[in-house]
């Protein structure tokens, strides 16, 4: 049996492709940090890392059923949250690019495996994703409502628990200090894309969907300067370059996270455990 | 290719590398409660730093499933236990006082509950 031969065509419209940024960037995110389970520093915040990327997982799992029903036409057969997530390819997925770069292991950019890199993108993203979750919970669409009601609050711990680490690491000692300002600059040109604008903000905001990440710019940035500040840490000039994940144009990274989480299925469709 | 093996042949930073890097985070014991109104009860203990991680940590480790809607969490060092060794000197002579049990009252019909 193939269960991806009897699938509908996926009809990737604005808000669908909306909603799949946010879905994305979750199941990435999620992904990235479940490679550090059983590898944490210590073993509490080994369990403290698997937690948060099961939230994650959890976001993404109901933004994926709610993307795969705004896909289906009316009466029609829907995409479902597993076939979603393992079953279509790089240039359907619209995470931000920062969630799939490398995070434990090593790559031509990052040495891999520093904490630094993994307490910052935390940091970054779950700041973000806090933002944006307070203004899902006014959206139009009452799905989308109640899943930001449910995880702003597993953002705001998010956040808590990695700025803290942050300000621990960047004004820790001399080696801390030095890790943390060099994990920033590696982030940091990625920062852009969360506040790019485009089509699909517009129609997202003219349903009332959900907010342009354009506006999320200023509250997200309120809370997140004072933290590097506290760290020690200066934010890097802003740069031209925007990153394009959010339009399913991605680094050379993606292909093989998505091999990786989508092997499975992949090699045994419709399976079941 | 840019991203390595599930197998990395590089040790991971900042990650102790044996039993003998462990970090030299003092002991908490941790202590939940189940819901308000019942005691804050031991549950277990962990390392940390300092006492905001303690209770970060405790979070993560000791409320996965729902356990509790509070946490306290103490050094381990600042509990002064009993010597085991006393053990026989401090409880054993409690053993044949059972007039110290209430159990010798008989109960007006009033408080039946207790």
């Amino acid at each position: 049996m193939n269960a991806a031969a009897e699938l509908p065509r996926l009809h990737i419209t604005p808000p669908v492709q909306y909603v799949l940024r946010l879905a994305d960037t979750c199941l990435i995110h999620a992904q990235r940090l479940a490679e550090w389970c059983g590898h944490g520093p210590v073993l509490e915040e080994d369990i403290a890392l698997t937690n948060m990327a099961l939230d994650l997982v959890g976001q993404a799992r109901a933004l994926l059923t709610l993307a795969g029903q705004m896909a289906a036409a009316p009466g029609g057969p829907a995409w479902d949250e597993d076939q979603l997530a393992f079953l279509r390819s790089e240039f359907q997925f619209f995470n931000l690019t920062l969630v799939e770069q490398p995070l434990r292991r090593s790559s031509a950019h990052a040495p891999g495996g520093d904490f630094a890199d993994t307490v910052l993108r935390n940091f970054l993203v779950s700041s973000w994703l806090k933002q944006l979750w307070q203004a899902l919970a006014a959206s139009s669409t009452s799905m989308l409502a109640d899943i930001a009601g449910k995880a702003v609050k597993e953002a705001r711990y998010q956040q808590r628990h990695n700025a803290d680490w942050v300000v621990r690491l960047g004004d820790g000692n001399e080696e801390s200090a030095r890790r943390m300002a060099a994990a920033l600059l590696r982030a940091w040109p990625f920062v852009a894309e969360m506040f790019a604008h485009d089509g699909v903000d517009d129609a997202a905001v003219a349903q009332g969907l959900g907010p342009a990440r354009q506006s999320l710019r200023a509250a997200c940035m309120d809370e997140v300067g004072p933290v590097l500040a506290a760290a020690g840490l200066q934010a890097p000039a802003d740069s031209p370059f925007v990153s394009t994940g959010t339009l399913g144009r991605h680094s050379e990274h993606m292909g093989f996270i998505l091999a990786e989480m989508q092997s499975v299925q992949r090699q045994f469709p419709g399976g079941r455990w | 290719m840019s991203e390595t093996s599930v197998q990395d042949q590089t040790p991971l930073q900042g990650r102790p590398t044996s039993a003998t890097a462990a970090p030299e985070w003092p002991l908490w014991e941790v202590f939940v409660r189940a819901k308000a109104g019942l005691d804050h009860k031991h549950c277990g203990s962990l390392h940390a730093a300092d006492a905001p991680m303690a209770v970060q940590l405790a979070r993560e480790v000791y409320t996965r499933r729902q356990e509790g809607t509070s946490v306290w969490v103490v050094r381990s060092s600042d509990i002064t236990a009993s010597d085991p060794g006393d053990k026989a000197m401090y409880f054993d002579p409690m053993e044949d006082k059972v007039y110290r049990h209430p159990t010798f009252y008989e109960l007006p019909e009033a408080v039946n509950h207790m």
